[in-house]
Parts: structure tokens; C-alpha cells; sequence
């Protein structure tokens, strides 16, 4: 028997699963990929710097006197709610991203190596929180020089930010659903937004629902984001945790529950 | 124990076990009941034209694509139901490179180790060791997008090598290389086999299978329609074939009838126009046609002698199935011989 490299590779033991362990070690690489390739190509935070900027200014700005009388009063209103608005929607570039990356020869080799199937997703859905800490921090940072000083202090803010970053996270695997289902990367980008949309700007981000309609109210009250945007309130304007934390957490709970196991499945099939 | 434990439950000596896999992508069906079984520690080639479903079988081999019907099994593993264990023992190299464009050649490799349970030291020592192997020192740092097509092939085979694989899917690996980077690329290859390893590649150049394959399937239209050793293969269309082209396309059926009157052979009208290509076991019958054209008034305006291309083992083969009605097999179209 000729054994010299070749021969070595069968000493290994054969196992047919994956360990818990072994599913986080190649997550946790494939993020490290992710990260690589953020750095490889910085243009890619484009989004996730200008946006928080230019709508933070502009929609303060803009609704600040017509809606809290100034804009010192509107400051925590807004910043919660462009927060988290700026990040949700950061969220589908992972949908998009993923798409690009599934085209490519590489996944071929990802999906011919004896690694957790769920790795790849898990990994880029992993470095993609990297984006919404900078969206966050951006967006509390132009608030902040805005005259923005959250009455919750430092550290109520920064859980905030945890759990907008979290829950992002979360819907991220909606996108990345839509991603590994759809043909092409801009289907992607169209789906998403036309879900994002209503639902971001239908809720209490912008402006108290009082003044809205009832069967408006009625919508506004139950979608998951509004919960997420006063969660955000609470914490830091008041350093309060109520119902609202809890319900943004578990609705980002069963949003992974549910699109996890779709997604990886449907990335398993496809070809 | 490294012996053992390549003996793996009933496997024999089989690297891969096919029976009649079966693809469909809508209406369309890519593979058609292909049968493949290649001997450990041997190169196979698999040959065809594009679109013959060689990808595709690969791919169901290589658990990359579910089959819809038949089944594989890699040293005695099912690709289906075994299909983690299938992964630890094969490496796959696709015919675009399977390697991360936005990344250097070192960070790939990390990577790959990474994902394949190497420590941080270690993967870092097995990146370099194989970039120097590959000859791809100089470029590592690099990114992708500046190495040439032989750099990122060399570094695809490299990502493949990482876990020492007992058995290596080659898809084209040398499509779109210049003649200097394909000989060292087969130079690469068989050196993976003389240290144990098990490769099937595919392949549309009679030549590339002519200088690795211990034995070949010929694939067309999602079947095989031949098989068998190198020279089995080649002795099917003759050892050299004749080609002739005539001045007037008037006399083309004649002369097409006259060639395999005289050669006792099947010849192949090229589809440009009016060119004959027939095997050529026995060079003297060449003689008497030429004389059997001269009493006909047949005027040639050109003849050729070339050695057999996959363009004639192929429109061959592939003739004498469409006139069968079955699958023939090397021996079948031996009369050539005569």
C-alpha cells in the first residue's frame, strides 16, 4: 500500500453528524470570512455609515418643529426610531450579499466540505452584525451631537443598542430567506423593501399613532416594530424595561425559530 | 491502521459505485441513467462535449446536487444517506474555481483549514506549505482578481488538497489553460495518484484523457456510450482517420458510399460542407479508393491524415448508438478494424 499523503486523510474518524461545537467553531469561521471580506472592501459600508447620517439630519430636521414643537424635544422620538429603522433596513443587504456570495464557486467548495450545513449562513449573517454596531453607534453619535442626552444614561443605551442589533440580526434571516430562494440579487432588494417599507414607516417610529386614523392605529399597534422602537424609547430615554423589550425579543425569537431551519433548507436544495 | 481503515465496509477496491443516476432540471434531462465505476487509486476520465451532463454527475457525486433516481456510492458510502461522511473523503475542484475572489490566495486556504478542524498555527503552516507546493509564494498576499487562470486553478486544486482527500473530483481542470500551465497541471495530477490518490475528471480532450485516464466513459446527451481503457477507445475509430474533402458537393454521397465500401468503415460527413472523415485502420485501402474516386470522375480538393480526436471517437460513437438504437460499447463498433 503506497501511504504517504493520500492514505492520511482516511485516519480520520468517519462520523455522518455534526457536533453543537463543530457547528459553532465553522459559524464563527465563516464570520471571520465575512469580516475579511468587509475589509477587502470597505465601500460596502457605505450604507450603513451615510444613511444613519443623512436621515438622522434630514428627518429631524425636517419633522422636528411641526411635530414636537423643536427640535430638542423631537430628538427622543426620532433617534429611537430612525435607529431602528436605519438598521432593519441595513438588514437586507444581507439578503442581497448572500445572493452575490451563493453565485459564486466558492459555495461549491463550502458545500462539498463535511462543515454544519447552516455555517455559511450563520457565518455571514454573524459578520453582518458588525454593520449594524456601526449604524447603531453612528446614529447615537450624530444624535448625541445633535444635543440628543438619552435620560437613561450610558449603560441603558447600550443595551438598547444590543437589542436593536439583536433583533436585526433576527429579521436578517428573513432576507437571507428571500436571498437563497430568489434568482437575483436585486429581487431581493425589491421584495425586501416592499415589505420594509410599510412596515417601518406604519409604526410609531416617526410620529406618535395618536394623531392616525383608528384602524391605522390599529396596524401601527400591533406591528413588531413599533415595539422594538419604544422598547428603544424605554431604555433610553427612561432606563425602563417594560412588556415592550420583552415582546421585541421574542418576536425576534420566533422570526429565527421559523426561518433558520427554511432557510437552510431551502439553501440545501438549492442547486 | 491507515490501511484498515481505507477498507472500508464492502467496498472492495470501488472508489465510486454509479448506477443509473438520473437528473432532471425542469423538461430538461441532464443525466439519463449514467453507470460509473472507477477503481481506487486509478484516474478516470470522464469525456464529452458540453452540456453531456459530465458537471451534473459530478456534482450528484460529489453531494453537491440530489439525484432523482439511481444511487452513488463513494468507497462504499451512499452519497445520499451518508453524505457528511461522503464530504470527509472527497475533494472537488469545479470548472470555475471554487475559491473566494474578494480574498488573498492565503486567506482561502486558512479558511479551508479552519472549516476542516486545523488550529489556528496549523492552518497557517498548512496555507503555506501548500501555496509553496503550488508555486503560488509570491502571489499570496494578492488578491484573487489579479491571478491569472493557471494561478487560480493551481490554488483551486491546493484548496482541495488541504484534507489529503483519498478521492479527487477534477471538473475540466485544465479548460482554458495555455499548453505549458495544462502539462503542469497534469504533471500535479498524476502525482496525486502515485501517492494514493483516487481521481475522475472530466474532460473534453481526447488528448487530456489520452495522457491521465486509466480508463474513460464516454458521455453524451446524459448517457455514457462508451467505456472502457484508453486504447480500447481509440482503436474503436482506427488509429488515424483520413479526411477528404471533394470539389464538387454533387458527388458527396458517392464518394461517402465509395469510402465505406472500399474502407469497410463508417465515415462522418462534417456538417460545414463537403468533408468526408472516415477511421483509417489500414493505410494501403487507401490506395484503392483513391483509384475507385479516379474511375468515378470524383475530384478531391483536399486529403488528410490526422490522428483520432474526440471529434471522431464522439460523431462515431454517437452514430453508431443513433443507429442502433442502443448504447454501443467499445467492442461494438470493432468491425472498424477490417
Amino acid at each position: 500500500m503506497k501511504t504517504t499523503t493520500m492514505t492520511q486523510g482516511t485516519k480520520r474518524q468517519l462520523r455522518n453528524s455534526t457536533s453543537l461545537g463543530q457547528t459553532i467553531r465553522n459559524s464563527l469561521t465563516m464570520a471571520y470570512r465575512g469580516l475579511l471580506k468587509i475589509r477587502r472592501t470597505p465601500e460596502q459600508l457605505f450604507d450603513v455609515t451615510l444613511q444613519p447620517i443623512i436621515f438622522t439630519l434630514m428627518f429631524t430636521y425636517i419633522f422636528g418643529g411641526a411635530i414636537s414643537g423643536d427640535i430638542q424635544s423631537y430628538l427622543p422620538v426620532i433617534i429611537p426610531g430612525i435607529l431602528v429603522q436605519t438598521v432593519i433596513t441595513t438588514s437586507v443587504v444581507t439578503g442581497t450579499q448572500l445572493r452575490e456570495d451563493m453565485d459564486k464557486g466558492v459555495f461549491d467548495r463550502f458545500k462539498s466540505l463535511p462543515i454544519a450545513r447552516i455555517a455559511p449562513l450563520a457565518g455571514a449573517l454573524l459578520a453582518d452584525t458588525v454593520r449594524y454596531t456601526i449604524a447603531t453607534v453612528l446614529t447615537f453619535s450624530m444624535g448625541f451631537l445633535m444635543g440628543y442626552r438619552p435620560e437613561g444614561g450610558l449603560g441603558h443605551v447600550a443595551i438598547a443598542a444590543l437589542l436593536v442589533i439583536v433583533c436585526a440580526w433576527a429579521i436578517s434571516w428573513i432576507f437571507a430567506f428571500f436571498g437563497v430562494i430568489a434568482r437575483t440579487a436585486s429581487s431581493v432588494q425589491g421584495i425586501s423593501m416592499i415589505i420594509l417599507f410599510p412596515l417601518t414607516f406604519l409604526s410609531n417610529a416617526f410620529v406618535s399613532a395618536d394623531t392616525m386614523p383608528n384602524w391605522l392605529q390599529w396596524f401601527v399597534k400591533i406591528n413588531p416594530i413599533s415595539h422594538l422602537v419604544t422598547a428603544v424609547r424605554d431604555l433610553a430615554n427612561n432606563g425602563t424595561v417594560g412588556w415592550d423589550l420583552i415582546a421585541s425579543l421574542l418576536g425576534a425569537a420566533v422570526i429565527v425559530a421559523i426561518f433558520a431551519p427554511i432557510t437552510v433548507r431551502a439553501y440545501m436544495r438549492r442547486t | 491502521m491507515g490501511f484498515e481503515s481505507r477498507k472500508l465496509p464492502n467496498n472492495g477496491d470501488w472508489a465510486v459505485e454509479a448506477q443509473g443516476l438520473i437528473k432532471n432540471f425542469g423538461d430538461n434531462r441532464a443525466v439519463d441513467g449514467v453507470d460509473l465505476n472507477v477503481r481506487a487509486g486509478s484516474i478516470y476520465g470522464v469525456l464529452g462535449p458540453n452540456g453531456a451532463g459530465k458537471t451534473t454527475t459530478i456534482r450528484m457525486l460529489a453531494t453537491l446536487l440530489r439525484a432523482d433516481a439511481g444511487s452513488a456510492r463513494i468507497f462504499g458510502h451512499d452519497v445520499m444517506k451518508e453524505s457528511q461522511i461522503v464530504r470527509q473523503l472527497i475533494g472537488v475542484t469545479g470548472q470555475y474555481a471554487s475559491v473566494d475572489e474578494s480574498l488573498s490566495a492565503t486567506e482561502n486556504l486558512i479558511i479551508f483549514s479552519r472549516l476542516l478542524g486545523l488550529g489556528r498555527a496549523e492552518s497557517r503552516k498548512k496555507a503555506m506549505e501548500l501555496l509553496e507546493e503550488f508555486d503560488l509564494t509570491e502571489a499570496a498576499k494578492r488578491p484573487l482578481k489579479n491571478f491569472s487562470g493557471g494561478m487560480r486553478r493551481r490554488l483551486d486544486l491546493a484548496a482541495s488538497l488541504i484534507a489529503q482527500p483519498p478521492l479527487l473530483f477534477l471538473d475540466e481542470p485544465t479548460t482554458g489553460l495555455d499548453p505549458r500551465t495544462r502539462n503542469q497541471m497534469w504533471d500535479t495530477i498524476r502525482r496525486l495518484v502515485n501517492s494514493g490518490s483516487t481521481v475522475l475528471l472530466t474532460t473534453q480532450y481526447l488528448q487530456e484523457a489520452d495522457e491521465l485516464a486509466d480508463r474513460i466513459a464516454v458521455i453524451d446527451h446524459g448517457r455514457v456510450v462508451a467505456e472502457g481503457t484508453v486504447n480500447e477507445l481509440k482503436s474503436s475509430v482506427g488509429t488515424s482517420s483520413l479526411q477528404l474533402s471533394i470539389q464538387d458537393d454533387k458527388d458527396l454521397e458517392v464518394a461517402r458510399r465509395k469510402v465505406e465500401e472500399v474502407l469497410k468503415v463508417k465515415s462522418v460527413v462534417s456538417p460545414e460542407g463537403s468533408r468526408i472523415t472516415a477511421p483509417m485502420a489500414d493505410a494501403d485501402l487507401v490506395t484503392d479508393l483513391l483509384i475507385s474516386f479516379r474511375q468515378s470522375g470524383i475530384q478531391l480538393a483536399e486529403l488528410s491524415v490526422q490522428k483520432p480526436t474526440l471529434d471522431e471517437v464522439f460523431l462515431s460513437i454517437t452514430e453508431s448508438s443513433k443507429g442502433q438504437h442502443e448504447p454501443s460499447s467499445v467492442e461494438s463498433s470493432g468491425g472498424m478494424k477490417g
